[in-house]
């Protein structure tokens, strides 16, 4: 599949390679066909592209060259943290460099007192938890590819992970960033006190998806261990009924700091892969947990398990001590790979929905699903209205992935209909551009074009990813009519 | 109460585009002490009034910008939840709008988060009278830039606010304050003890040789905690807390300019002797701090900035508010952002630095 924009570079591939492998040691400079194929996809696999030259800096300088240089020589850069990105984010661009920061492994500094770590964006999410275990904190965000995912992409794609309904996404959890232009200029972004002067840039490079500058050091917040964290897993025969628990729970007046749900095929291919006990006949089970000082704990799980039984549960139980705890949890972290392990391919998506349309988007669901003969796999980031639906396919047999893709867009364009979005973590990328246009109008997509203009003008930075052209969306629109509109009136057809 | 007054709005401002005329936005002004003086013709959105959606289960509530604050208290009160980051009103007539545009939270910020973390998503109008909607009133939305962010702290230079979706919270179940009499110095080291621990600690404050502390959450764990840190119990807490948050504590009755310095928790009050440091006020474990003091703003900015953080004249200064300048990279990206929304520099200009 061809992706790549086209851009007019004024530097041959041979100059630009010599270019590089003065800046950086020679085997930090990848070209070889052999050495670029591991970086030509993501995790979203079924995009491929191969970069020209793939380069591994470790130095801030080094990067402030890379940049300059490809800024002076038209030359698209891409970011890349560990490529575990689901929506194409890190593919490469054919014309351009691969701007690899996995060497930027350290964690440079811990403040304990403060409660912050400042660490290189090439850090994995787990081990900044890891290293600030012994002072009794912890990172909050945790997304279930924390142990392979690196800090960096985490702020590119504002992350979330099973605790962020309580303690927030990437955004709420970092306070400096320190990043280059595409000038191979250094800015630091956010100071040492909770807010700084002038705009909320820190806000608006959270989610960029490498489109605005190339984080280099990265400033997290970090929290007290909660003294207790207990975990309820409840069954349902009906998805409808644990939606409406979710709600009853919210309404009592509890924040828990988990709150997950999974359907029958989830649970099945859950309990298959991690024998987590999971009820296997039920239709639909919640994971809530509850975290905090020993006494709120208790007095909180008295509460949550009333609600639950009065929601319609059919079973409530309490993880009985901490190794049952991880082991509920462990079936929800490995709830992809264990779907994966059904069928040859799946597709994982990431709408996300006010709950209270969740027994209407699961019905449409399920009706699209029959449709196109694919089945689908749930699970759900129930407390924020964050779904996953993982459909099921066969990327050999002929037409099925773009079947796939179709389906997909129609769930996320469900997601719109019933007041949410078309990503609540996994970002935009290359993958979601068409449903940018049905997310937003020309204006506001203009809009963006212009924030970005403010940062690269030349558009060099992941070009073709995040903000479809006004272009794109007219030959999207004309293949998608929306309830008679016709989208972007404004512009011409082709 | 409810009036869509949005076409207005954006006659208004489509007009003021066609002549390169300046707008003043203006919500209760309730606030107009703070920021830079913008003369201009007025931009009034407090018309621009009612709840547009609430649904307390899904913890979202959608509202015009001209909605006054005090209604949308009164709303999430009778329905049991709040605003966690406890926005300053600096009186009756604060709205919704305003209140976002300046993006100032009150005592809960150090623990719950600020004005920008509760911000969903939100409809504007640019500076060029084209109204946008960024965001959305779901917690988790990443499709596109954060733009609504971006609005928080703005004060109106880069869009008129017209409706602003923002997360709310079960209100607490019970709130204690405990008192305790120390140094300066003890005072941050206690701040900070407590900020390592799962303490249900929701806002601390310290002046005139008194630490306040407020513990909110399930009664049981709040009991837990009382026990745990000691401390006197305090009278009329919820009323300090109020004054404190409004700046009716005689503390803010100054003559002298009252400076907001933004900085790390743990600097120690000494080395703030180069801000002229006289009477100061502790907040946010130690991360915010009221200087009452007539020093020379550029030798305060330069002390603060030198401790990486920033200083800006809140109120009572002959000049209007001063920002901490920014860096020439930063001042760089700010001026692209403001061309990006409003090249035409119609919305508050000056407002937030004579540049933008
Ligand atoms: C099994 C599985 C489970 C997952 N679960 C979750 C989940 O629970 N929650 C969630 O939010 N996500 C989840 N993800 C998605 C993914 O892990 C996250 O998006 C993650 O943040 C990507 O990090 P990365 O280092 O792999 O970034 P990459 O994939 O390498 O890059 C992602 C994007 O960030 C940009 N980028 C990377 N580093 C930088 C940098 N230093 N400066 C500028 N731009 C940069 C890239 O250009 C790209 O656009 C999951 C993925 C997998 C495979």
């Amino acid at each position: 599949m061809q992706h790549s924009e086209k851009i007019e570079s004024n530097i041959t591939s041979v100059e630009l390679i010599k270019a590089l492998t003065n800046i950086v040691s020679s085997e930090a400079v990848l070209f070889e066909q052999e050495d670029l194929k591991p970086y030509e996809c993501d995790g979203l696999s079924a995009y491929r592209a191969v970069p020209l030259v793939v380069v591994l800096p470790d130095t801030i300088e080094q990067v402030q060259q890379i940049l300059a240089l490809c800024h002076n020589h038209h030359v698209p850069v891409v970011a890349r943290g560990a490529g575990t990105g689901l929506s194409g984010g890190a593919l490469p661009h054919e014309q351009g460099v691969l701007l690899s920061l996995a060497r930027f492994k350290n964690i440079l500094h811990i403040d304990a007192k403060r409660r912050i770590a400042r660490v290189q964006p090439g850090v994995r999410n787990l081990a900044i938890s890891q290293a600030v275990d012994q002072f009794g904190l912890y990172y909050a965000p945790d997304p279930s590819s924390q142990i392979a995912c690196t800090i960096g992409g985490n702020v590119a794609e504002n992350s979330g992970g099973v605790h962020c309904l309580k303690y927030g996404l990437t955004v709420h959890n970092i306070q400096q960033l320190k990043i280059i232009t595409i000038e191979g200029e250094l800015l630091t972004i956010g100071g040492s006190g909770l807010d700084s002067a002038g705009y909320d840039l820190l806000a608006l490079m959270t989610g960029s998806e490498g489109m605005l500058g190339v984080i280099v050091e990265v400033t997290v917040k970090l929290l007290p261990k909660p003294e207790r964290a207990q975990v309820l897993l409840a069954a349902f025969d009906d998805v409808v009924k644990a939606g409406e628990a979710v709600g009853n729970i919210i309404a009592a007046g509890i924040i828990p700091a988990g709150l997950e749900m999974m359907d029958k095929l989830a649970i099945s291919a859950a309990e298959d892969f991690v024998h987590a006990g999971y009820p296997l006949d039920a239709e639909a089970i919640l994971l809530c947990e509850l975290d905090g000082t020993n006494e709120e704990v208790s007095e909180h799980v008295l509460k949550v398990r009333a609600v639950l039984n009065s929601s319609g549960a059919t079973e409530v139980r309490t993880a009985k001590d901490e190794a049952e705890r991880v082991i509920f949890w462990k079936g929800r972290k490995a709830a992809f790979p264990a779907v994966g392990r059904l069928s040859p391919d799946y597709y994982c998506m990431d709408g996300t929905i006010p709950r209270k349309q969740l027994p209407r988007v699961l019905k449409t669901m399920a009706d699209l699903s029959a449709e196109y003969n694919l089945p689908v796999a749930n699970v759900f980031h129930a407390g924020d209205g964050n779904l996953h639906p993982l459909i099921l396919y066969d990327a050999n047999i002929p037409g099925e992935l773009e079947r796939t893709e179709e389906f997909g867009g129609k769930i996320l364009e469900l997601c719109v209909e019933v007041g949410g979005a078309i990503t609540g973590e996994h970002g935009i990328g290359m993958e979601k551009i068409n449903q940018m246009c049905v997310q937003f109008n020309s204006l506001e997509l203009t809009q963006f074009h212009a924030v970005k203009a403010a940062f690269d003008p030349l558009g060099l930075l992941n070009p073709g990813k995040a903000v479809p052209t006004l272009h794109r969306c007219a030959e999207f629109g004309a293949m998608h009519v929306h309830k008679g509109e016709l989208p972007f009136p404004e512009l011409e057809r082709f | 109460m409810s009036a869509d007054i949005s076409q207005q709005l954006q006659q208004q401002l489509l007009h003021a585009v066609e002549q390169r005329r300046s707008l003043r936005i203006v919500g209760g002004n309730s606030k107009a002490f703070y920021g830079r003086e913008v003369v201009a013709e007025t931009l009034s959105v407090a018309g621009h009034h009612g709840v547009l959606n609430y649904e307390p289960t899904e913890l979202v509530i959608t509202l015009r910008a001209g909605t006054p604050l005090s209604e949308v208290e009164k709303i999430l009160d009778d329905n049991g939840q709040m605003l966690p980051f406890e926005p300053p009103a600096f009186g009756d007539k604060a709205t919704i709008g305003g209140t976002i545009a300046c993006n100032l939270s009150g005592p809960r910020r150090a623990y719950a988060g600020a004005t920008r973390d509760y911000l969903l998503g939100c409809k504007i109008i640019n500076g060029k009278g084209e109204i946008l909607t960024f965001g959305g009133e779901v917690m988790k939305n990443v499709a596109g830039y954060d733009v609504s962010r971006l609005m928080a702290g703005a004060m109106g230079t880069l869009g008129v606010l017209l409706e602003v979706s923002l997360k709310v919270l079960p209100k607490v179940e019970t709130e204690v304050t405990r008192l305790f009499h120390c140094s300066a110095v003890e005072a941050l080291d206690k701040m900070h003890a407590w900020s390592q621990t799962p303490l249900p600690v929701s806002a601390t404050s310290y002046h005139d040789s008194i630490l306040r502390v407020r513990l909110s959450g399930a009664s049981k764990a709040v009991n837990a905690a009382v026990s745990h840190i000691g401390g006197e119990a305090m009278e009329n807490a919820g009323q300090y807390w109020q004054d404190l948050k409004e700046h009716r504590l005689d503390f803010f009755n100054t003559e002298k300019p009252l400076w907001r310095l933004s900085l790390a928790s743990d600097i120690e009050p000494g080395r703030l002797v180069n801000a002229g440091e006289g009477d100061v006020l502790y907040e946010w474990g130690g991360a915010l701090r009221w200087l009452r003091s007539d020093a020379p703003a550029q030798m305060i900015q330069a002390a603060v900035a030198e401790l990486d953080g920033h200083a800006s004249i809140f109120r009572y200064a002959d000049q209007s508010t001063i920002f901490q300048p920014l860096t020439p990279g930063l001042l760089r990206i700010h001026k692209n952002l403001k061309q990006a929304f409003d090249p035409h520099n119609i919305l508050n200009p000056g407002k937030l630095y004579p540049e933008l």
